[in-house]
């Protein structure tokens, strides 16, 4: 009777074809992974998109006019002429006070009573004082140089009124470059996309080998002649290709809807991505394969994947603004590399010298964790 | 009925720290992030590198070249040769910044002409870049009001309140207290009830005397307790350990935290009523908590966002205690200041366990 | 040892690693599987069944021990041992979310069986298990039998020459399992080993060859055939009893010349000592109608006898409850009532005006095959669903006025115990006794009786989970007593349990009616429906017969049948009503 059957092969294309179907056939029937790798992903990059904005463009700040003089008129004209900043006056700093405490304000300029007259005067005494919300530090940055900014137009209106050209005695002049505009999107949404990425690649087969072994099909998959890359694939490869339609269609909002510009290749888009996924899937598929029960391994999926890559990838918080210890940390965050390969193919296009060593990396990472899957992947029930 | 309550609160509590694994899971996040997060989640510019493309040699520029080497913002300048040094350091952001000086600067200032550098921004990094250029604003202005010996008509202090140094952690572990409550409260409310029901001991609760109504008051009181067990912890270590100030009242942060967890506690039993297991419940979480974190004040500012994520920012539970907490450790908030806030939780606290209340008792009827 | 057998296994242990040092799962077995016939390794829960099913199939390896499965070892050459034993694990190994095609597809591509060959096979094995009219159904959508027949017919692809089944017949009704054994019959007859795994020992008495465990050890191997030659004589059932039968039971237990006694209906079933054919004269002493006549042994009788035999018959649990006094205005004839009682999920009725009473002090059994509607109606009983229309009342109260109050009088138990396995047995005990309104001394005193009562102080730090099954059985009942109520109600309350524990269970319950409490259960296990004073049988949602079993099974005694036994009753009494309505759909279609 033996003899009806085909030999033992340790790999067979039909079994993996066979594995691949039922798997995508779950994927398209399930409507918790369709939420995963396509609903969530667009609501997380809206979100990450338009929440986390750094660009100060609404600051309020407050200007107490302590002094109704010329100068203290000039200069509260001279500011409101400025487009970022919206202006609140008041008469008296008890006023103003409280609308900082609540954090209605960000900053109280305050031109003191006696402003004018010293400014006359010319001994250099005259002071504006600017009081920044400490409690809000970035945007207390910002107050201090848009004050800055609206001192210069005061100078600079001044000037004029007296007919002479201002000219700061040095200036620095900016030149922003990639993101001429400089929309903190721009740079946000490449990143979260890789974040995106994590959560449908770790997340959602951190749930697919567990799934098997609580229903209790893994004992009746495990029974028959499959082998172990067969597995293995077969839960890698539909998950692949259903991260790359999640990707594709964030980079299209991203582009099209968001209006972030894309200057890198597609190719070298589709490489990356490729490589980054081989860690994510990796990862998720090592916490289902070891923890056998969904629920730990999603959690596992969010400790491990989701908030080092939101945390610590360099997507909102510099790398090197962080201690040594944490910097280390980082250098096995996966989406750290993905990250600065994004941003560079977004804004900046295939430039070799970041995005090869990245590169680099990311294979490094996916051959790590998928071989560690692949180690602790076991064809019987025991270890 | 009340010692009923009692009955079905100590057994949660002794649930959630019947196992070593459960006391980890809520001990070990806290562990991590409060000792990675005041580090990690930082806007502060430090160890950045500055590269200078110097293409004068005369004294003034060499000055200046000096000043903004020593600035504490930039551990490292680099010194560039050419055009193609300054585009390659940009290019491959090997350093944030990159400051052109003329040739004729050190000529023009010392003949008390005015004269303009460059700062090259790398905008991929805008934020941090911006910081930076300010940084080098406010070295050339210091430069040229010492070399040219102009006397500007009047000057500019600007002076940081709550928190004089911009200490980005004063910042960072007041909003830490919020957000580790909100993981571990929405936690314990939401998996325990989708847990008795994979479990089959939720019919067991069904068929004792328990109306829903005690029972979801079963589920939250846990929930609520660890939430401000967890927010003492983080509250105390920011005090102790980070020497963050605690310039408010602790009854008003107890306050604050209960009404939050009380709200969270909604939410959480909302999740729970509507999840069938602890995985659907698992991703309820997810799906609440990732938005309330990034819409919350937390990662950027509430006032930067387009409005209608101010609004969903208004109903989110997280945005207002993380103001209450900021205000409580920085600004001594008092009731006056908190009012809003506290309505505005309690309000969303009504809210959510109404209709989770209804949700459940639609269940039980069915 | 014969050189054909399928499999081949000598002194084969198994320890898990999480086991203590003292604790086996497999200890030194022995085992010769042969092809064609059935074999039955058979024993209670956690006997060690399903983790030498296990070794067999190549998915775990033994600690130690010989092993050899088709001429194979197991564990090195895993691969050819995958592609000639079939093997179906307890959940069937089924993908709910594929259709029946589908799962049989993926079955065939992994089984590499070529497509020729497959055409023939599908149709065969849908012929064989009856599955044509459903291969684009969801398997998740199939009812428990018909999962079970794909999960053969999955298992049974590429024409395997070992057959492992594990438990198949775990929750299926007894016609479904009718069916799935005259599958594997006749798959046997055609030359196929077959191990056939189980916890009910009626099923392992119809098996060929048998293997009897009990905690990891082989307590017999042989035909089923000589356990119950052994037990010859000694079985006796002693009918015509006029008084109580339970006190008739309870009082035969008592006495030494009997090993295990159960109740049928009206009779009580009795098993007598080695040597003995007539029991004490003391035991039918103040029943001088009864008549004593000797039956027929089963295997149950003989596991019995070789793990030392049942419980003593007395309840210390029920000295302690107090008897039941039934407020002024409840009527004793109809303590639990159903009036009418109807329940619909969308278009589908799954209980259909169903009306009974039970009176005080009677234990009421709700019987039928999977999906018929007795799940349903049970928890309409017990308010956890509200019904369509009609009436569910307790004790006088209806659930839908006053279901806080109706519910402090029942005590409920379901099929898979519901205990906090990370709780220990004594904060189980007091959280229990806590939402039931208990407190302070009555609280702590209560706890320290049931703990007492039902042998757990020594387990009081245990945690739930971590209970031998007997202990946890104890434990769930301890807590759904705790608050002392009137009314029982028990969702299949012994499945998977060695029949040791289920007699005990029993005596608890038989001690507790007597003290007035009214029981109402739900089972699958035909014997032990044999202990209810009446029977609801539920079909398509409504109640198709209700009466004591003894009258049941009068109804479908016939020339060809004339002692028929309880399942025989159930089996007849469905299929009765089936050709009904198949005569009334002609009539209409006429």
């Amino acid at each position: 009777m033996s003899l009806a059957h085909p030999p033992v092969a340790g790999f067979s294309w039909r079994r993996l074809r066979a594995l691949c179907v039922k798997e995508t056939r779950q994927i398209l029937r399930d409507p918790s992974s369709l939420l995963i790798a396509v609903i969530l992903p667009v609501m997380l990059l809206f979100i990450f998109g338009f929440g986390i904005s750094l660009d100060t463009n609404r600051l309020r700040i407050g200007v107490v006019m302590e002094d109704h003089g010329v100068e203290a008129v000039r200069f509260a004209a001279a500011a409101a002429g400025s487009p970022y900043i919206d202006l609140v006056f008041a008469n008296s700093y008890d006023e103003m006070e409280d609308s900082l405490v609540r954090g209605k304000v960000r900053g109280i300029i305050v031109i003191p009573q006696d402003f004018t007259a010293k400014v006359m005067e010319g001994s250099g005494d005259a002071a504006i004082q600017v009081l920044a919300d400490g409690a809000e530090p970035n945007t207390a940055n910002f107050v201090g140089s848009y004050a800055q900014g609206l001192f210069g137009n005061w100078l600079a209106a001044r000037a004029d009124a007296y007919g002479a050209e201002f000219h700061e005695p040095i200036a620095v002049e900016p030149r922003y470059w990639f993101n001429p505009t400089t929309v903190s999107r721009n740079y946000l949404i490449p990143g979260s996309i890789s974040v995106v990425m994590t959560i449908i690649g770790a997340l959602l087969t951190s749930l697919v080998v567990a799934r098997e072994w609580e229903r209790g099909t893994m004992e009746a998959l495990l029974a028959t002649p499959i082998s172990r890359t067969e597995l293995l694939l077969s839960k890698s490869l539909p998950y692949y290709g259903l991260a790359l339609i999640a990707m594709a269609i964030c980079v299209l909002i991203a582009i099209f809807i968001m209006n972030v510009p894309f200057r890198g290749s597609v190719l070298m888009l589709l490489l990356s991505t490729s490589l980054f996924l081989g860690s994510a899937l990796g990862l998720g598929l090592l916490l289902s394969t070891v923890t056998r029960n969904q629920f730990n391994a999603a959690q596992g999926a969010l400790n491990a994947a989701f908030l080092p890559a939101a945390l610590l990838s360099g997507l909102i918080f510099e790398i090197a603004s962080m201690p040594a210890f944490v910097q280390a940390v980082t250098l096995f965050v996966p989406a750290r590399y993905f990250v600065k390969i994004m941003q560079t193919l977004f804004q900046a296009g295939d430039i070799p010298s970041i995005v090869v060593p990245n590169l680099l990396f990311l294979l490094l990472s996916a051959i790590f964790w998928l071989g560690l899957t692949a180690w602790k992947t076991r064809r019987r029930l025991d270890g | 009925m009340w010692n009923r309550i009692v009955a079905l609160i100590a057994k949660e509590l002794q649930q959630l720290f019947s196992t070593r694994r459960n006391i980890m899971l809520l001990l070990t996040p806290l562990v991590l992030q409060l000792a990675i997060f005041p580090f990690a989640t930082t806007l502060e510019l430090r160890n950045a590198t500055l590269s200078i493309l110097n293409e004068d040699s005369g004294a003034a520029s060499v000055e200046l070249v000096q000043r903004m080497a020593a600035a504490s913002a930039f551990t490292e300048v680099l010194s560039l040769y050419s055009e193609e040094d300054l585009e390659r350091v940009i290019d491959r952001q090997d350093a944030l910044l990159a400051i052109r000086i003329p040739p004729d600067f050190s000529r023009k200032v010392l003949a008390g002409e005015p004269v303009s550098l460059q700062a090259v921004i790398d905008g991929r990094r805008s934020n941090s870049a911006q910081i930076a250029y300010s940084y080098i604003q406010q070295i050339t202005n210091d430069f040229a009001e010492e070399r040219t010996g102009q006397v500007a008509p009047a000057k500019l202090i600007v002076r940081n309140l709550y928190n004089p140094n911009l200490d980005y952690r004063w910042f960072v572990l007041p909003s830490l207290v919020a957000i580790i409550a909100t993981v571990g409260c929405l936690l314990v409310t939401s998996l325990s009830l989708a847990r008795e029901r994979e479990e089959g001991t939720f019919d067991q609760l069904l068929v004792t005397p328990l109306t829903p109504a005690y029972i979801m008051l079963g589920k939250a009181v846990p929930g609520i307790l660890v939430a401000m067990a967890q927010g003492g912890i983080i509250s105390l270590a920011a005090v102790w350990l980070y020497g963050v100030p605690f310039t408010g009242t602790v009854w008003l942060l107890m306050l604050a935290t209960f009404a939050y967890a009380l709200a969270l506690s909604g939410v959480g039993l909302l999740l729970s009523a509507i999840s069938n297991s602890q995985q659907q419940a698992f991703l309820g979480v997810f799906c609440f908590m990732v938005p309330s974190v990034v819409l919350s004040g937390y990662l950027a500012p509430v006032e930067n966002m387009p409005t209608v994520l101010r609004w969903i920012s208004a109903i989110n539970p997280l945005t207002h205690f993380i103001e209450m907490a900021k205000g409580i450790f920085l600004k001594s908030y008092g009731l006056a200041e908190t009012q809003t806030s506290l309505l505005a939780l309690f309000g969303i606290a009504v809210v959510t366990l109404l209709v989770a209340h209804w949700v459940f008792w639609k269940q039980t009827k069915s | 040892m014969d050189a054909s057998a399928a499999v081949r296994i000598k002194g084969l242990t198994h320890r898990y690693p999480e086991q203590k040092r003292d604790e086996q799962a497999l200890a030194d077995v022995d085992l010769t599987v042969r092809p064609g016939i059935i074999t039955g390794l058979a024993g209670p829960d956690g006997a060690g069944k399903t983790t030498l099913m296990r070794v067999m199939a190549g998915l775990l390896k033994a600690t130690k021990g010989e092993i050899e499965v088709v001429g194979l070892d197991p564990v090195r050459q895993a691969d050819a041992l995958h592609l000639r034993v079939g093997y179906m694990p307890q959940k069937f190994g089924l993908y709910e979310d594929l259709t029946v095609m589908e799962n049989l597809v993926l079955y065939a591509d992994l089984r590499g069986v070529g497509a020729e060959e497959r055409k023939a096979q599908f149709e065969r094995l849908l012929d064989f298990t009856d599955l044509h009219r459903f291969t684009k159904r969801l398997a998740g959508k199939l009812s428990g039998g018909m999962k079970q027949k794909l999960g053969l017919a999955c298992t049974l692809i590429g024409t395997p020459e070992l057959l492992l089944l594990d438990e198949p017949g775990v929750g299926v009704d007894p016609i479904s399992r009718r069916d799935l054994w005259r599958m594997v019959q006749s798959l046997a007859q055609g030359g196929m080993a077959v191990v056939w795994a189980t916890a009910y020992l009626d099923e392992a008495e119809l098996c060929d060859d048998l293997c009897l465990m009990n905690e990891g050890r082989v307590i017999f191997s042989g035909a089923p055939r000589e356990q119950k030659e052994r037990m010859q004589g000694r079985c006796i059932q002693v009918r015509d009893i006029a008084g109580n039968r339970r006190h008739f039971l309870r009082h035969a237990l008592g006495s030494p010349s009997v090993v295990d006694g159960v109740i049928q209906g009206e009779s009580v079933r009795l098993v007598l000592k080695e040597g003995l054919s007539e029991p004490d004269p003391g035991v039918l002493e103040g029943e001088p109608t009864a008549r004593v006549v000797t039956v027929e042994p089963r295997l149950e009788d003989a596991f019995i006898d070789l793990v030392g035999g049942g419980p003593d018959g007395h309840s210390v649990l029920a000295d302690t409850m107090p008897l039941v006094d039934l407020p002024s205005g409840v009527d004793p004839q109809a303590v639990i009532r159903a009036h009418e009682l109807t329940r619909t999920f969308g278009d589908f009725t799954a209980t259909d005006h169903v009306t009974f009473d039970v009176k005080k002090g009677e234990i009421f059994g709700l019987l039928g095959p999977n999906g018929a509607g007795k799940s349903t109606t049970f928890r309409m009983m017990c308010g956890l669903l509200t019904p369509t229309s009609g009436d569910a009342e307790v004790m006088g109260i209806d659930f839908k006025r006053s279901a806080s109050e109706a519910r402090q009088k029942l005590g409920y138990m379901a099929q898979k115990f519901s205990l906090y396995g990370n709780l220990s047995v004594e904060r189980n005990l007091i959280f229990f006794s806590g939402i039931y309104g208990l407190k302070g001394r009555a609280q702590a005193d209560k706890v320290a009786q049931m703990m007492d009562s039902f042998d757990l102080t020594r387990y009081r730090r245990t945690n739930a989970g971590e209970l031998p099954l007997g202990f946890k059985q104890r434990l769930s009942l301890a807590c759904a007593l705790m608050h002392e109520p009137p009314l029982i109600f028990l969702d299949e309350p012994t499945s998977g349990v060695d029949p040791v524990t289920r007699r005990e269970f029993w005596v608890h319950i038989n001690a507790l009616v007597d003290k007035g409490v009214t029981v109402m259960v739900t089972t699958h296990f035909m014997d032990e429906a044999e202990y209810c004073d009446r029977i609801a049988l539920i079909y398509r949602g409504r109640m198709i017969a209700a009466g004591p079993p003894d009258q049941l099974k009068k109804a479908v005694a016939s020339e060809d049948l004339p002692d028929p036994t309880f399942e025989d009753a159930f089996i007849g009494l469905i299929q009765r009503d089936d050709q009904a309505r198949e005569v009334a759909e002609k009539d209409k279609a006429a």
